[in-house]
């Protein structure tokens, strides 16, 4: 991307979201709305400049609460989705089982894990984002491992190729861009999940905690401050993915079809 | 086209039959008592309507399915055999390249699955590119490819290990007319070079006679081999010998083997008359 691309691209959202804060500004200022019912966007940024260390805490567990959880998922619903691509009557037990877990509310399984683990541990809220993290990953990654080309499987049968060489060859590069596909909604799923997990008992050192608590507690500055950190971390999760994707494609190029 | 005395024929198929769910209401009879035999170097078409199982014989020569009843021999061993000691190749109609795959790494495959090391499996893609004249795209990615390019990385990774067999199942099935032509005249091309006995799976009659030693016609319902027609046209075919009255002639004779198989049921679109 040229400068001049690279300008039409952000100068567009930059310009809407300056105008926006400012016109949140003005709103506020001008019908002199309080602070319990929305605070000015100047009260917010005082708020989060005067608490950075605090939020920056804040962010730190929840971060590692999500980025653990993430990651477990990860590994989890990888290693399971070769366990079924292996064995397919493991995988047709196995399918409404996935499903029928996965409609449980999160708000029941945090209860479940919190019930395990004494009340001041990370252990629940990591479980419960790995829970969610873990079916996302599987779907998308059996569909990938099983999902190969019925020409890409012949030719390995006619080249008398092992079912070694055939994971190897086919089944796993297949699968590369469905696991991307699960990481671009797992990672803001993760942090989200964290929040949820966090609000729901526990330490009370999470952004899921003090958001909700700044509120209850008329901090209003306060909690939007939070919520502000909230978003960063998101969206750090979120473009982490996206370049972990771009990496893997600038080696194997685009693939029509793929995901 | 005769073989030399001792060496063993590319492919004997002896009195094969094949259904498909036996026992089963879905019981289908797809071949019934095929014999075949394609000598060392020669090209041999199957031709007929769908479901004449025309690939499914395809496949029984490569060992992909197995026979219900009688042997296929390739290179004198068992096809099973074959398959396992990569004794032939295969192109598909869709040219199923790897997509994460560069050009080259595609072509190195077979050789990747025979253990060669990498600098012979570098070499011998760039030997393979020369001949199918793709040399300039060996790190492109097969998307960056027009079909016809495709196929042409197909035919040289089947080729690759330099077997003696190439199982052709409609690989140009999917071209547009012009590259089709082109593709046809590069196949015959590369055989001068590589010597390399074909059996290709076709439904369009000039396909068939202008690149075979010998057209065989199959009927559906079940499978069967009902004529088989000598080409004949010669080792050196052109573009001149598409407009050339024996060439004509023959198109009428496969034709007319292919009418009989149709019979009083008129199948339209089942043959291309191309």
């Amino acid at each position: 991307m040229n400068a001049r691309r690279v300008v039409a691209v952000v100068l567009p959202p930059l310009v809407l979201g300056v105008a926006a804060v400012a016109a949140w500004e003005l709103l506020v200022q001008l019908l002199d709305l309080k602070p319990y019912f929305l605070p000015s966007p100047s009260s917010i940024a005082d708020a989060f400049s005067g608490n950075v260390d605090r939020i920056w805490s804040a962010v730190r567990v929840s971060g590692t609460n999500a980025l653990i959880g993430l990651l477990g998922g990860v590994v989890l619903g990888v290693a399971v989705s070769f366990l079924l691509m292996r064995f397919d009557l493991l995988n047709e037990l196995a399918n409404p089982m996935a499903v029928a877990l996965n409609a449980v509310p999160i708000v029941v399984v945090v209860s479940i894990f919190q019930n395990w683990y004494p009340s001041t541990s990370e252990m629940p809220r990591r479980l419960i984002v790995a829970v969610v993290v873990y079916f996302i990953v599987l779907v998308n990654v059996s569909k990938g491992l099983r999902g190969v080309h019925a020409t890409h499987l012949e030719l390995l049968r006619s080249l008398a190729a092992s079912p070694w060489a055939v994971l190897v060859k086919a089944r796993i590069p297949n699968a590369v861009p469905f696991l991307f596909t699960a990481l671009k909604i797992a990672a803001p799923t993760a942090v989200i999940t964290a929040f949820v997990a966090e609000y729901f008992g526990g330490r009370q050192n999470g952004l899921g905690y003090f958001i909700p608590s700044n509120f209850a507690g008329s901090k209003n500055a306060m909690a939007w401050a939070y919520v502000l950190g909230a978003c960063a971390l998101g969206l750090a999760f979120y473009l982490i993915s996206i370049l972990l994707e771009r990496l893997i494609n600038k080696q194997s190029g685009p693939r029509p079809g793929g995901a | 086209m005769s073989a030399e005395p001792g060496t063993p024929n590319s492919v004997v198929v002896d009195r094969v039959s094949k259904v498909f769910n036996p026992g089963t209401s879905g019981e289908v009879e797809a071949l019934t008592d095929i014999e075949l035999t394609v000598t060392k170097g020669e090209f041999v078409s199957l031709i007929g309507p769908s479901g004449c199982g025309k690939s499914t014989l395809l496949r029984l020569i490569g060992n992909l399915i197995e026979p219900t009843a009688g042997t296929v021999l390739v290179n004198g061993k068992s096809a099973a055999q074959a398959r396992l000691d990569q004794e032939y190749g295969m192109a598909f109609q869709q040219a199923g390249l790897f997509e994460w795959r560069t050009v080259a790494r595609n072509i190195e495959l077979p050789l990747e699955l025979k253990g060669w090391d990498k600098a012979r499996r570098r070499e011998r893609a760039g030997q393979m590119l020369d001949l199918v004249q793709l040399s300039d795209f060996a790190r492109h990615m097969p998307w960056q490819l027009s079909g016809g390019m495709q196929q042409r990385v197909a035919i040289a990774r089947a080729l690759a290990a330099d077997p003696p067999l190439l199982l052709m199942d409609e690989p140009f099935g999917a071209l547009d007319e012009m590259t089709r032509e082109h593709m046809q005249a590069e196949l015959l091309r590369i055989r001068s070079i590589t010597g390399t006995s074909v059996v290709f799976v076709t439904h369009s009659i000039p396909e068939a006679v202008y690149l075979s030693d010998r057209v065989v016609v199959m009927s559906p319902r079940p499978g069967r081999i009902t004529d088989v027609v000598d080409v004949a046209l010669g080792a050196r075919r052109s573009e001149d010998t598409r407009e050339d009255a024996t060439f004509f002639a023959k198109i009428t004779e496969v034709r007319e083997a292919l009418r009989r198989v149709e019979g009083h049921v008129p199948v339209r679109g089942g043959v291309d008359d191309r």
